[in-house]
């Protein structure tokens, strides 16, 4: 039961770094892998703020404007000098790799002290003391605290991006992605809102890293390895959750729903007996299948059918 | 008005595939005219219309809208002074968005995008009676994505959009040559209404010789890279399908013999 909190909360932070590779993925059709570099940033720089005595909620913020800077950058590489999205992410990513380095100061660092998990921590603790009885088990209500923190985050991170995207602004976004010579035509520089939407996507980013930094206690250098990945198969898994929807709440809903979805289905899988070394490269699998799955089965589909035939 | 002064455009210059697509423009256009341009293909009919949009700088010479020189303006600042409809049905909406949102999109045009709600205040009823205009139910579908319509009926919501803000230019080209004949006619009619009410300074490229004929103030043809010919008031009420078929083949024989002395001059070096 404990394992299932514990689960649940870390899925819900993974729901915050989902909403943001929805944005650069799904809004803007480029699957940004600035994230690896971002997560760990997002980590460093918390940490680094917080053995600086800053309080959490204002390292966990500067944590977020260090993913906004990255995303940026990332942003104005691939419009002002027209160079490939993807290879935009992937020098970003690297360059961040020895940002985080120095952020940290050493390959990782410890926390000490309070997180922004302190006060509903506490709350939960003055609330029920120390532990609480669910369903026949102990659970630890500093852990219950930690799970209401997250999905407080996870949902004001949801909401606030669905009330984003219904915006003039969000809007435009939403269009830049779809047909950028059309917003163009329109009076709106899609430059300028590719910039802003990959900004926007890596501060949620480093805001779900700066989060797990401050769950486990530690941020290292190596934390952002396979977190684009992880991100994707959120997103995907909640594509598939929500079918295809109109509704833009529904989709960012679905993002969520898939994070957590994908944390439990893991954690299932290493209880099952996964080697936790593997997940990687089983997430990169299903991550595949996920994508190709689909119009491979229509395929057949359409192949047995005879005639009919599938949608491209 | 719209007024070009020595435009010019070569693409690839110092290249294998260096085309001058503008060979020295001048045009002036009275504001609120319509103007039917034709050509040949690759004569610099969609060129001509980039260098008023902004798609690219221009080599030489100046695109003035009402006096102010433009030039300079990327396209994205163009945009409050000029609407457009590509050849494309699917290219001026997107189609992920609603057909209300793409209009409110559209009636924002030029301005910056804020963090106000899209939709709120928008003028729903005045957009449902556009739309009834089209003629083809489509003022029960705002809230559709507009991905759902058909291409003819996108490209007549392109047209509104176009017209959405009664932009001082209006260009059009060839935004009916990808449409089947029915949606074509429906297209055109929608122009003709449109243009008509607005006061858009409005340039239409087109292929089809009984648009050229028909519709419009003033008719011009492309060639080359430069203004061929030039018809405007009576001379061009006067001008039939024939004569503009006539014009064509015209222009065609001289593409083809300038095309055979090239070859002849080239293989005199060779
Ligand atoms: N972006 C570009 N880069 C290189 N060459 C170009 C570009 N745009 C146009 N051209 C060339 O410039 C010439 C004029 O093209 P343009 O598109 O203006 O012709 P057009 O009159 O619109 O022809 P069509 O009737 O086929 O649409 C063509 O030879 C074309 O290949
Ligand atoms: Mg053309």
């Amino acid at each position: 039961m404990s394992l299932l909190v514990a689960t649940l909360a870390i899925g819900l932070i993974f729901a915050v770094l989902a909403v943001g590779i929805f944005l650069s993925f799904r809004v803007y059709q480029i699957p940004d892998i600035t994230a690896d570099g971002s997560f760990p940033l997002g980590a460093a720089i918390a940490a680094r703020c917080l053995k600086e005595g800053w309080d959490p909620a204002s390292a966990t913020a500067a944590g977020m404007a260090g993913g906004a800077i990255a995303g940026s950058i990332t942003g104005l590489v691939h419009v002002r000098f027209k160079v490939n999205a993807l290879l935009s992410g992937i020098l970003m990513m690297t360059a961040l790799y020895s940002v985080n380095l120095r952020v940290l100061g050493s390959s990782n660092l410890q926390i000490a002290g309070s997180t922004v998990f302190t006060p509903l921590d506490a709350f939960a603790q003055r609330a029920f003391g120390p532990s609480v009885r669910i369903a026949g088990y102990d659970v630890p209500s500093a852990d219950l605290g930690t799970l209401l923190t997250c999905a407080i985050v996870a949902a004001a991170v949801g909401i606030a991006l669905t009330l984003f995207l219904r915006t003039e602004l969000g809007a435009a976004m939403r269009a830049t992605g779809e047909n950028a010579r059309m917003l163009r035509a329109l009076g709106t520089s899609t430059d300028r809102m590719t910039v802003l939407g990959l900004a926007m996507s890596n501060a949620l980013v480093a805001l779900s890293g700066a989060l797990f930094a401050q769950m486990q206690a530690f941020a290292d250098a190596q934390m952002g390895i396979g977190v684009i990945v992880l991100g994707l198969a959120s997103v995907i898994l909640g594509q598939t959750l929500v079918g295809p929807v109109r509704s833009i709440g529904l989709a960012v809903t679905g993002a969520i729903m898939g994070a957590v979805l994908f944390r439990l289905l893991v954690a299932l899988a290493i209880r099952a007996g996964l080697d936790a070394n593997d997940l990687k490269l089983v997430t990169a699998v299903v991550v595949l299948a996920a994508i190709v799955g689909p119009g491979w089965l229509a395929g057949l589909r359409a192949r047995r059918g005879g005639g009919s035939r599938a949608p491209a | 008005m719209l007024r070009l002064d020595g435009v010019r455009k070569t693409f690839n210059p110092g290249t294998a595939n260096e085309v001058r697509a503008l060979a020295g423009v001048d045009l002036e256009l009275e504001a609120g005219s319509f103007t039917v341009v034709i050509g040949t293909n690759g004569s610099g009919k969609s060129t001509l219309q980039g260098a008023v949009s902004g798609a690219f700088e221009l080599d030489a010479g100046r695109v003035l809208v009402d006096g102010t020189d433009i030039s300079g303006w990327p396209e994205h600042r163009r945009a409050h002074l000029v609407g457009r409809v590509f050849q494309d049905p699917f290219a001026g909406t997107a189609p992920g968005l609603t057909v209300a949102e793409n209009l409110a999109l559209a009636s924002k045009r030029g301005k910056w995008r804020t963090l106000a709600p899209l939709l709120r205040g928008a003028k729903r009823g005045e957009w449902r009676d556009l739309l009834a205009q089209i003629g083809l139910g489509l003022e029960h579908r705002l809230d559709d994505p507009i991905g759902l319509l058909s291409g003819g009926q996108r490209q007549s919501i392109t047209l509104l959009m176009a017209t959405l803000t009664n932009p001082r230019v209006l260009l059009l080209d060839e935004h009916t040559a990808a449409l089947d004949p029915r949606s074509a006619e429906l297209v055109i009619d929608l122009t003709v209404r449109l243009v008509a009410r607005s006061s858009s300074t409005t340039l239409m490229v087109t292929h089809s010789m009984q648009q050229a004929a028909t519709l419009g103030d003033r008719l011009i043809a492309m060639h080359r890279g430069r203004v061929y010919l030039d018809v405007r008031g009576a001379e061009k009420r006067r001008l039939g399908e024939a004569d503009l078929l006539g014009l064509f083949t015209q222009m065609r024989r001289d593409d083809r013999f300038d095309a055979a002395a090239c070859e002849l001059v080239r293989g005199q070096y060779r």
